[in-house]
């Protein structure tokens, strides 16, 4: 099995808010799913999900490679998209973006050398009143991301 | 200035609010609506079997208008449902919140999911649409992950599914998240991308209403839009449309950011000044001067400061002097901004999220930004302001959704109001302000 039990129940729950006939519409939930659990998205993956959804795997790849945090490459154990749009860079998201970039060595879309961080520059994440904002992983949002909050957040991606 | 830690005061979105009155960061929970008077426009429906019609004549009398940016007439959509079509229809909520200066329904969802639920409940009564779902802005996971947990807590207390209070009438709502792409706050494309598919806008027509999602009859409001809705059942649309102007009906939440000593989201009525507004979000940072505003979203067109201090906000206040009000979202610079740094990052970014499905749009948001990139870095020719005006010209209104007209208005409106900046950048090969964005 490529996805563990616990991920295919997850999956199954979310079929559930679709139409029987309408598996599909559960792709996103389901790569979502796997990538928690994979990390990144590869062929292999989007394969299994295409074929466990009834989908042709093309169909697969062009969800995977449309939205912008699915990530069809491997990425660092870490993900940093910090947010540059015109609201967030008002409140300091370039300083913070600078910040990131010479902490870690690296630019957007490069991943350190040891594969722990891979930096991202995002697009509007929804967030603007609490800028600059950071997304951890996909999934949790740092808020008012100042240099000294960035140095705290770093010591703890080990 | 911080940000406001939960339990915060009841009153920080601003003493005229309706939808986020009462709210302190921690009650979000069902009883705490409940306490709030929730869900008593849902039982006032179902026990008086009031007709679906008259709640569709309700919200046509509030005057409420879409409140996701096109600002289109609630009732009037409403009324477009086919009820008496047989088979599926559906009812679709799109918090797909991605319009730069946009943050609104994150707060919205993550301090009153149930106000959302109950006015999807109500809109589902009055259309006949047996199943909503709510598509959720992927970025904002612990918010997805909040309505669902209030989903929950609403399926268990009876207000979703099958005979709701013991009424015949059923709803079943979802939860649905997107995972990075600003087209899908377009209502065509967020369909497809609910039928898990990439998500490029529909040629219109034919329009939701008629082919929506699964091809079946839908009906798409904003996260805001529902949760005006329980309000006008409870008080009446007439009473709703007094809060705001004629023709503007009730209150609205602006999401302010930029250089405001409190960024943050401020429900006012309809029609108050922007000068209110600015003084509710703390003035000016650090007492520097208002240069420019854009009012309604990155989309819309930038307004200078002295035509901003006299604009009252509500959609025909904000048209007349020259922009619109969008998502409501207020983005505001001050006076050490570069307005060329500022078109450019803005440029940048509907490049970036074109979807890539008409030539103008793919193509023409590249130009835009390439040549606005090319102007900051000193290297632009008096001639290109008219390259611009052109190309933005061919982009508008050309494309199949909006995006295209996002692209181009920012560029007409930042060229117009503030052309003397472009031209600086253009003879001194630098910049007019000091400090840049």
């Amino acid at each position: 099995m490529v996805l563990s039990p616990d991920a295919l129940a997850k999956i199954d729950q979310a079929v559930t808010k679709y139409p029987p006939d309408q598996r599909q519409s559960a792709v996103m939930a389901a790569l979502t799913i796997a990538q928690d659990e994979k990390g990144w998205l590869s062929t292999e993956t989007m394969d299994f999900v295409a074929q466990y959804l009834g989908m042709p795997p093309i169909a697969v790849y062009e969800v995977a490679s449309f939205y912008t945090m699915y990530d069809i490459k491997p990425v660092g154990k870490y993900k940093l998209a910090i947010c540059t749009n015109l609201p967030c860079a008002l409140q300091g998201a370039n300083v913070a973006a600078e910040h990131l970039k010479n902490k870690l060595g690296i630019g957007f879309n490069e991943t350190t050398a040891d594969g722990l961080v891979t930096l991202r520059e995002g697009e509007c994440f929804g967030a603007c009143g609490d800028a600059p904002v950071l997304l951890l992983n996909d999934k949790r949002m740092c808020c008012a991301m100042t240099p000294d909050k960035l140095d705290a957040l770093l010591k703890d991606l080990t | 200035m911080g940000l406001p830690v939960p339990p915060f005061a009841t009153d920080l979105f601003g003493p005229e609010a309706i939808i986020m009155k009462g709210l302190n960061g921690l009650n979000w929970r069902i009883s705490d609506y409940e306490a709030r008077g929730g869900y008593q426009a849902l039982r006032k429906i179902l026990a008086e079997k009031i007709p679906p019609e008259q709640i569709v004549n309700e919200v046509k009398k509030s005057a409420l208008r879409g409140r996701g940016g096109a600002g289109f007439p609630t009732g009037l959509k409403w009324s477009f449902m086919p009820r008496q079509f047989p088979g599926r229809k559906y009812l679709v909520c799109n918090s797909d919140e991605g319009e730069p200066g946009t943050f609104k329904d994150r707060d919205l969802l993550r301090y009153n999911p149930h106000i959302v639920i109950e006015g999807m409940i109500i809109a589902g009564y009055a259309m006949g649409t047996p199943v909503g779902y709510n598509y959720i802005h992927g970025e904002i996971w612990d918010i997805y992950e909040r309505f669902e947990e209030a989903l929950e807590e609403a399926r268990a207390a009876g207000y979703l599914g099958k005979n709701i209070l013991g009424s015949d009438f059923g709803f079943e709502l979802y939860a649905h998240h997107g995972y990075g792409a600003y087209i899908c706050g377009e209502e065509t494309a967020l369909l497809e991308s609910l039928e898990g598919k990439k998500g490029l806008p529909r040629f219109k027509p034919p329009f939701p209403a008629s082919y929506g999602l699964y091809g079946k009859p839908t009906t798409i409001n904003n996260t805001e839009t529902f949760a005006a809705v329980p309000w006008i059942i409870l008080n009446g649309g007439e009473e709703f449309l007094n809060l705001g102007r004629p023709n503007n009906g009730g209150t609205k939440i602006f999401s302010v950011s930029g250089d405001v000593a409190r960024p943050g989201n401020y429900e006012v009525r309809l029609g108050t000044p922007f000068e209110k507004l600015l003084e509710m979000a703390g003035g000016m940072k650090d007492g520097r001067k208002l240069k420019a505003c854009i009012p309604g979203g990155s989309s819309m067109p930038v307004l200078p400061a002295h035509i901003m201090m006299e604009t009252d906000m509500d959609y025909d206040s904000i048209a007349k002097a020259g922009s619109m009000l969008g998502s409501g979202a207020v983005i505001i610079m001050d006076e050490t901004r570069c307005m060329v740094r500022c078109l450019l990052r803005l440029s940048y970014f509907y490049f970036e999220e074109s979807c890539g499905q008409c030539t103008p749009c793919r193509e023409g948001t590249g130009w835009l930004y390439r040549m606005v990139d090319r102007i900051e870095r000193g290297r632009g020719k008096p001639e290109d302001f008219d390259v611009l005006n052109s190309v933005s010209d061919n982009i508008a209104g050309r494309t199949i959704c909006a995006l295209g007209d996002a692209a181009a208005l920012p560029v007409k409106s930042f060229i117009k109001h503030f052309r003397g900046e472009f031209e600086y950048h253009m003879e001194h090969k630098n910049c007019l302000v000091p400090d840049y964005v």
